[in-house]
């Protein structure tokens, strides 16, 4: 990971001292979500629904909404989903007043299993969180995201945009330097994408699964040889929450399908 | 996770063929991987899958470790009488799965 100290300097000096909604990183004629650097098959079956092994997840997490646990279901405080939960994962990660921290769609889930059914959290990464935060995130589908960043959430976003901006690892790279300095341009055999999350949880045909943004953030730190944060880190929250202000204008696409 | 999707149409007329599809959550692991600890992971992938038309069979597939994940499966049927469409499946573990939809011929 970076180093504390090299962080916060180059925050400082890249960081404005406030991100508005109106400021980007990206300009908004430019801002393209990875179906725009996807091939033909794979733009192909996200466009239909049957295709998409991501509804595999979904139909899971439908199941799951209405299943009690410890005699509460989700359903039992938010109804039906698709009025309740729609628009909700395009504000995420957002701050939480209960925890005093950003927490993203699938801590937020965690913390509803834990405080109001009274069930443990789910393990990052497992069928049945990816399930729920696929269901949920669906919801808002065509919603274009819009995070809070001016307010209590502040300080992570802040972060976040450091270690965006930063160097990392063995290759020495920041995530500036591939999304945002050369995207559209080849890497070997791949095009470099933007780096958008609006499509995740995703169906990566890599991974043969659906998996969270976070595990997507994380292959990018293996990529260029740097020490992976662990699933639920909060650095990886703090990614997250700029990668969604950072992409604010890109319609919600779960669960997307890419390559 | 034992969960498939199914997608046939409510109706077909009857003497034309109509769309089958079905999309099965499986790891369709090849048996040649080792997980983290260096140990080998077992092959389990869907060994066979059948569909048959009130009883009549109208697709057999033996499948092997070369299919990814979460197989897809997409056929035509000729449509003869109403009735139900139904799917098994087994896997190397001894998993069967089953699935089933209905169609009214028209």
């Amino acid at each position: 990971m970076s180093r504390p100290v090299a962080a916060l300097a180059l925050a400082a000096a890249l960081a404005s001292p406030v991100a508005t909604a109106q400021e980007r990183s990206l300009p908004l004629d430019v801002l393209r979500s990875g179906l725009a650097f996807s091939g033909g098959d794979v733009r192909a079956m996200q466009a239909d629904d049957f295709a998409n092994p991501g509804f595999l997840w979904v139909e899971r997490g439908a199941r799951l909404w209405a299943e009690a646990a410890s005699g509460r279901s989700c359903a039992s405080c938010h109804a039906a989903a698709a009025a309740s939960m729609r628009g909700v994962a395009a504000r995420y990660p957002a701050f939480d007043r209960a925890s005093g921290a950003v927490v993203d769609l699938e801590a937020r889930i965690n913390d509803c299993r834990v405080r109001h059914q009274g069930v443990p959290a789910l393990a990052r990464e497992s069928d049945d969180l990816l399930a729920l935060t696929a269901y949920v995130a669906t919801q808002s589908r065509g919603v274009p995201l819009a995070v809070d960043v001016d307010g209590p959430a502040r300080a992570s976003f802040e972060r976040g945009r450091a270690l965006y901006y930063v160097r990392h690892g063995q290759m020495n790279l920041s995530c500036a330097q591939c999304h945002e300095l050369n995207w559209g341009k080849r890497l070997y055999a791949e095009t470099l994408s933007q780096g958008q999350g609006n499509a995740y949880p995703a169906y990566r045909l890599e991974w043969q699964s659906l998996g969270s943004l976070q595990r997507r953030i994380r292959a990018c730190f293996y990529g260029i040889r740097a020490e992976m944060p662990r699933p639920g880190a909060a650095e990886l929250t703090d990614l997250e929450l700029f990668l969604a202000w950072r992409a604010q204008g890109l319609p919600v696409e779960a669960p997307g399908v890419r390559r | 996770m034992a969960d498939s999707r199914v997608s046939v149409p409510k109706e077909a007329r009857r003497g034309e063929p109509f769309e089958v599809r079905i999309s099965i959550r499986h790891p369709m692991e090849t048996g040649y991987r080792t997980d983290e600890s260096g140990n080998h992971v077992p092959r389990n992938v869907i060994r066979r899958f059948a569909c048959r038309y009130n009883g009549a069979p109208v697709l057999a597939v033996r499948v092997s470790s070369g299919i990814a994940a979460n197989p897809y499966f997409r056929f035509f049927v000729t449509a003869r009488e109403s009735g139900a469409l139904e799917f098994e499946w087994v896997d190397d573990a001894g998993v069967r799965g089953e699935a089933r939809a209905d169609v009214a011929v028209v």
